[in-house]
């Protein structure tokens, strides 16, 4: 059984806040997600390699070329809020330092 | 109680590459703020990656050049996280399956070599940059989001500051000599974070790590670890226990101070990329960059000493850099003599840059024109004397050597037949400085040269004004 406190750890790891009666609904619906998955772990895969990806490309690399695709202007049009062609965002607090 | 110190690197350095590593948007260090940014670098819903052929290929190559088994079947992952400076939210990376494993750097110290291990290397994605202003802004330049970078993860095999030190060093050398990167502290192509911690001597397992940031050079690394070393010792001879825990150094008081207390392991949700295919890196692609790994500095240094009869210790220096090294190389290739060259790179051109605080490539000199410049000197169309004005010329102002001496009239005069009518004539006018040889005071020819001299305006061959003037004083 998925614990509220781990859906709290998961909503804070995505960046939602959550209403203490969501929490409940999360809860039984998790639980059924990770109940479907551990099936999946009930099935024998020794000797079996790992898929990692399910497409029917393989090894695809780009031509190292600089090319701009887009304008800054057009990169900007979006943002909410620029100064002096950076964009502004409510100060980064309780976080690490800029490295 | 005695202590045993640990220390683990881990390294980024940016590759030098065009572009970025899953977009194509060009890379340049100091270009406007956002303008090398597109669609894939924003995070825009709907946009794919894809990866840079080069980038891989340069990651390659600093993972032979530090003796590392080469990955032949990967793949992306992704590393979760909100900040803004990466506002995709997470950074593809190579968790599983890095690019690169069981590597080693070779390292001196008090004389003893050793082998200091490099646990794996990957391929990653920088993220753009944040200034905090005090207004309760930060401002987001994503240029730099999405350049190429490579991380080099040491085993926890170094047990002084000194060993982190010499560590860093050889690996910079390595990489610079790669040409994969420019490696610089100052521009944030390399960059450093330690963990260090301490444990009883004897005792079979670590002490608690910490982890030490803001290190904005070798020498901090170095300042940082001895203090760290120190306090941790301190705490637990008082019978304290060490927390886990992130500690920045402080460069005015050469101190650490507490950033944050780690709280349980990151959880950073890791999983393969879905975006990327799988990638499987073939034995003749990596035979091909082998093949193709420039020559490194221990190498290059070996060759200026035997086959070019350098002295070892000039060697070491010409081969610091490998800005000094190519330029070096260059020179020589345009006929210069080898020595020659090396003592002027080493003597004028050092205190130059010295001087201007400024690097070799940031002069306008060339190694053409320094070749152009010794063969000057040594077939005697210039003296040494009007060489330092030449040189001082042609590194200020890129000017070619040859033209320049010509049109300026400072080519060598060592005709007798031009030399000696001066030389009789100012002889004649010095009647005293005659007598003043006579009696033996040898400053007298001092004196006469200098005369010499100052009427040809420094370009009369020194040598044969020497033998014409002997000549004639002792036939007087």
């Amino acid at each position: 059984m998925i614990s509220k406190d781990e859906i709290l750890h998961v909503a804070t790891l995505a960046n939602l806040k959550l209403q203490d009666n969501e929490v409940d609904s999360f809860v039984s619906q998790l639980d059924k997600i990770v109940g479907m998955e551990s099936k999946l772990s009930s099935v024998d895969t020794t000797g079996i390699e790992p898929t990692y990806n399910m497409g029917d490309t393989n090894s695809v690399f780009r031509e190292d070329k600089g090319v701009r695709t887009q304008t800054r202007e057009q990169m900007l049009e979006n943002v909410p809020e620029t100064d002096n062609n950076l964009i502004k965002v409510p100060t980064i607090v309780d976080k690490e330092d800029d490295e | 109680m005695n202590f045993e110190t640990t220390i683990g690197l881990e390294v980024h350095v940016e590759l030098k590459t065009n572009s970025k590593m899953y977009s194509p948007t060009p890379v340049a260090y100091g270009a406007e703020s956002n303008i090398n940014t597109n669609v894939i670098d924003f995070g825009f819903p709907g946009t794919l990656p894809t990866v840079n052929k080069n980038g891989y290929r340069l990651g390659v190559m600093v993972a032979l050049a530090l003796n590392a088994e080469i990955e032949k079947h990967t793949h992306f992952d992704r590393k979760n996280y909100f900040y803004p400076d990466n506002p995709k939210a997470y950074q593809i990376t190579q968790q599983d399956k890095p690019l690169g494993h069981d590597g080693y750097i070779e390292i001196e110290v008090d004389g003893k070599k050793k082998k200091i291990g490099v646990e794996e290397l990957h391929v990653e994605e920088d993220a753009g940059k944040n200034t905090h202003g005090n207004n309760g802004y930060s401002y987001v330049d994503l240029n730099r989001q999405g350049t190429p970078l490579i991380e080099i993860v040491s085993k926890p095999d170094m047990h002084s500051p000194e060993e982190a030190y010499q560590y860093l060093e050889n690996l910079r050398k390595i990489v610079q000599f790669t040409g994969a990167s420019d490696v610089k502290m100052e521009e944030g192509s390399m960059r450093v974070d330690t963990n260090i911690s301490i444990s009883p001597v004897g005792s079979d397992t670590y002490g608690t790590k910490v982890e030490l940031k803001n290190l904005n050079s070798f020498n901090h690394v170095k300042l940082g670890l001895a203090y760290e070393e120190k306090r941790q010792a301190a705490i637990l001879k008082q019978g304290g226990t060490i927390g886990q825990e992130t500690r920045r150094f402080d460069e005015k008081t050469g101190e650490t101070f507490l950033m944050r207390v780690k709280s349980g392991a990151d959880d950073y949700r890791y999983f393969p990329e879905p975006d990327l295919p799988d990638y499987d890196i073939s034995p003749e692609w990596i035979a091909e960059i082998k093949a193709n790994l420039p020559e490194t500095a221990s190498v290059r240094r070996a060759h200026y000493i035997n086959e070019l009869g350098i002295p070892e210790y000039d060697a070491g220096v010409l081969t610091d850099t490998k800005e000094m090294s190519d330029f070096f190389d260059e020179a020589v290739e345009y006929d210069a003599n080898p020595k020659l060259v090396s003592n002027w790179l080493m003597g004028e051109v050092n205190a130059y840059l010295n001087d201007k605080r400024i690097g070799l490539l940031e002069t306008k000199l060339t190694p053409e024109h320094l070749a152009k410049m010794i063969n000057l000197i040594s077939n005697g169309t210039i003296s040494s004397k009007i060489a330092k004005k030449v040189f001082q010329e042609t590194i200020s102002n890129g000017t070619e050597p040859e033209e320049w001496v010509k049109s300026k009239g400072l080519v060598q005069e060592s005709d007798p037949a031009v030399l000696e009518p001066i030389i009789l004539d100012i002889l004649d006018n010095n009647q005293q400085s005659i007598d003043d040889f006579k009696n033996g005071k040898d400053r007298a020819v001092g004196f006469l040269v200098g005369q010499i001299m100052k009427q040809t305006h420094g370009q009369a061959n020194p040598k044969v004004v020497n033998k014409i003037l002997m000549t004639e004083l002792k036939s007087r």
